[in-house]
């Protein structure tokens, strides 16, 4: 059925159609409407049975989680920024130990300074966690997604994350069709944990491993994420046959089969990529686009097939590792090594600058380095920069003003 | 309670056998097996296997424990060597109390009511780095019995100083050297108290110098739902610098001194306390503990044993122990 439904809101009723039965609950925005609406729905009865819990943290909202999953339930939570942060110890904790939660990101910066509106900091800074991660550019792909997701995590007894642009895609009222629970019933079975604390049969999770064994229990993560490269496209096509629709999968090209240049890139901010690809193909110009559905695991194969044509591939994210450069890129660049392809990363729209379409169309059109930053103001981080006293961000914004 | 004349031992075979120990009954679970790696005269070794196996018995058998790293998980589960006879689940330092929310919100879903959940952790584990987790779980009355071993320190580290440590212990974070040698004199960290003020159904400390105390409180614990709070005192060889032998001892003189209330409250109130039996000065305890000895030589420190002495006579008037 077509909903005119805020992104948020339309993922809430998505969860719920996946009967989650444990939901630790921790408001932080851009999610906290996600959690909102899983709340109405426990709460008029909708959605049952599920303990939806109202923890005083997000560290206590992964760990509610990971003792509901040990426990063989279904679970399920949503967070932000400060608030992966602060629960990353029970973020790897959940990966290492086999745990099938799903939680949904909702992409925002991370400080200080402090801001609340969406970059991909936060996510990439659980990429090596052990947790698969899948980027949606729309709010119809993040409803899709997160049915993929269950099916996904439970199959392969692996954490997911999935990542939506913050304000972008969880505030943005759009059209979406929500799957029928009967269907979503059909795709997604009954969680059967592979392993689940029970009082019948005893068995101790987490317990210390030492050197003699450990290894090989952490390349367990890698090996089930190798095994999701498979399953990824796979549940994927599964869930295009049954609900009529594309989502998900591994990557996607837009207009990049005979393309001299490939823009790489993950999330909703493909939108305003494709518009411009449009605008440049209209004058002649042989540009595509690549968008990274699937960062973790890295689809290295898939990545380097769909760039091994391009003559100049460049890589624009929403986050960066500080002291080197982009994160994407340098997986890109892995993924390319060995081909005489140009690489070129431009970290954009960090902290909710907008990536807008005039800004994109110079950057592609131009000659770029190997690092750049788009529409960063130069002059205002050299000012700062020859000052040796103050706050640098109040420094900053009192430059700003002053020259309002 | 029938002890045996002019000692502290309880006549187990003197009380009616629903009251016996349930390490006196064949049946016990042996929760925590043989053969794990605790320390020699671990007093939470002694406390756990006590806890675990009376609320085994309690609930039948249906019980999941959730345990904080520390000590306790770490001696008893060295891989492949699990010590523990119940399904058992570790996760990180600081959330046991809220992977134990998890556990029995995900029992709560489905249905199953047969099942019982236990929370447990060191005092580290407990009254500093997961107490934001516990608070949590006492204000939601999350079904869970929580149980503290409190050791007053970071053992498992190396002997370091806890929110539990009491003033002038020596730790290695807190040198028996300077003028004021040992762990600051602060305001103290009662989390028991700190736990009844959540109002929860049932708050308790005891010893391991009364085990039988110790499994009563466990079983009516058990009896209850809601959040519920056990505080053991642990006797810790190593930190403490004492005989292995005297660790039941030790624990006692910790109550007989006063400086350990063990007492039972309810909704905010204290309901009972188990009063002094023979009360001695606080340097009986504190002597046979080398974190102390800085107290006695090279000379004796009267003023800071009045301070000491000072905080078990003011338990001793507060709750009414003689």
């Amino acid at each position: 059925m077509l909903s005119q439904l805020e992104g948020s809101r339309a993922v809430a009723e998505t969860v719920a159609r996946c009967r989650p039965e444990v939901i630790g609950a921790y408001p932080i925005s851009p999610q906290t409407h996600i959690v909102e609406g899983l709340s109405t729905l426990v709460r008029t009865g909708r959605l049952a049975p599920c303990e939806f819990i109202n923890v005083e943290s997000e560290f206590a909202a992964m760990s509610v989680c990971i003792g509901a999953s040990a426990a063989g339930a279904r679970t399920y939570t949503a967070t932000s920024s400060q608030g992966l942060l602060y629960m990353s110890e029970a973020v790897y904790n959940a990966s290492g130990l086999g745990l099938p939660i799903v939680m949904t990101v909702a992409n925002r910066a991370l400080g200080a300074p402090i801001n609340i509106w969406n970059d991909h900091s936060d996510a990439m800074s659980q990429r090596d966690a052990g947790w698969i991660q899948l980027f949606v550019e729309s709010n119809q792909e993040a409803v899709d997604v997160h049915v993929q997701a269950f099916r996904l995590a439970e199959e392969l007894s692996v954490p997911v994350m999935v990542c939506m642009d913050g304000f972008v895609l969880t505030h943005a009222v759009e059209r979406v069709e929500l799957p029928e629970p009967d269907e979503v019933d059909a795709f997604l079975p009954p969680f059967a944990p592979r392993q689940v604390l029970d009082p019948d049969a005893p068995i101790t999770i987490g317990a210390m491993v030492g050197p003699e064994a450990f290894m090989e229990v952490r390349y367990l993560m890698h090996a089930k994420q190798r095994l999701a490269l498979e399953a990824i496209p796979r549940i994927a096509g599964e869930f295009e046959a049954r609900f009529g629709r594309p989502s998900g999968g591994l990557v996607r090209g837009y207009r990049a089969g005979d393309a001299e240049t490939i823009v790489v890139a993950l999330g909703s901010v493909l939108g305003t990529i494709e518009d411009v690809v449009d605008e440049l193909r209209a004058d002649g110009q042989r540009i595509g686009a690549l968008a990274i559905r699937t960062f973790r695991p890295w689809p290295l194969e898939h990545v380097r097939e769909a760039l091994a044509g391009a003559r100049r591939v460049i890589v624009v994210e929403k986050a960066f590792a500080v002291g080197v450069g982009g994160i994407v890129g340098q997986n890109v660049r892995l993924a390319l090594s060995g081909l005489d392809i140009e690489v070129s990363n431009v970290i954009a729209g960090l902290g909710g600058r907008p990536i807008t379409s005039a800004s994109l169309r110079r950057a592609l059109t131009s000659e770029l380095p190997p690092l750049s930053f788009l529409d960063l103001n130069e002059g205002l981080v050299a000012r700062e920069l020859a000052r040796d006293t103050g706050a640098p961000a109040e420094n900053m914004l009192r430059d700003l003003a002053g020259r309002a | 309670m029938p002890y045996q004349v002019g000692s502290f031992a309880v006549g187990n075979r003197l009380l009616p056998p629903e009251e016996r120990t349930t390490q006196a009954d064949p049946r016990r679970a042996n929760a925590i097996t043989s053969g794990h790696r605790a320390c020699r005269g671990c007093g939470e070794a002694l406390g756990a296997r006590y806890v675990v196996d009376s609320a085994l018995r309690a609930s039948e058998g249906r019980l999941i424990a959730a345990n904080a790293t520390g000590c306790l998980e770490v001696f008893s589960t060295p891989y492949p060597e699990s010590a523990w006879q119940l399904p058992w689940l570790h996760s990180v330092f600081g959330n046991a109390p809220a992977v134990a929310t998890g556990i029995a919100a995900a029992l709560k879903a489905k249905g199953r009511t047969d099942v019982r959940v236990l929370g447990q952790g060191g005092d580290g584990g407990t009254v500093d780095i997961g107490f934001a987790c516990l608070s949590g779980m006492f204000e939601r009355n999350d079904d869970v019995l929580y149980v503290c071993y409190d050791n007053e320190g970071y053992m498992n580290t190396g002997v370091q100083r806890s929110g539990a440590t009491p003033p002038a212990a020596r730790t290695a974070t807190t040198e028996a050297v300077g003028d004021e040698p040992g762990n600051v004199f602060g305001q103290g960290k009662s989390a028991p108290l700190i736990a009844l003020a959540h109002e929860i159904p049932y708050v308790a400390t005891a010893t391991i110098a009364d085990l039988h105390d110790l499994e009563a409180k466990v079983e009516r614990a058990m009896g209850m739902h809601g959040a519920r709070y056990l505080h053991v005192l642990v006797t810790c060889p190593l930190g403490w610098g004492a005989e292995a032998h005297d660790s039941v001892r030790i624990a006692r003189l910790a109550t007989q001194s006063g400086l350990f209330p063990v007492f039972e409250g309810s909704r905010g109130d204290v309901t009972a306390v188990t009063k002094i039996r023979r009360r001695v000065p606080v340097e009986d305890y504190l002597r046979p503990q080398r974190r102390f000895r800085h107290l006695f030589e090279p000379e004796l420190r009267t003023d800071v044993l009045a301070r000491i002495q000072a905080r078990a006579d003011r338990n001793i008037e507060r709750f009414g122990l003689l």
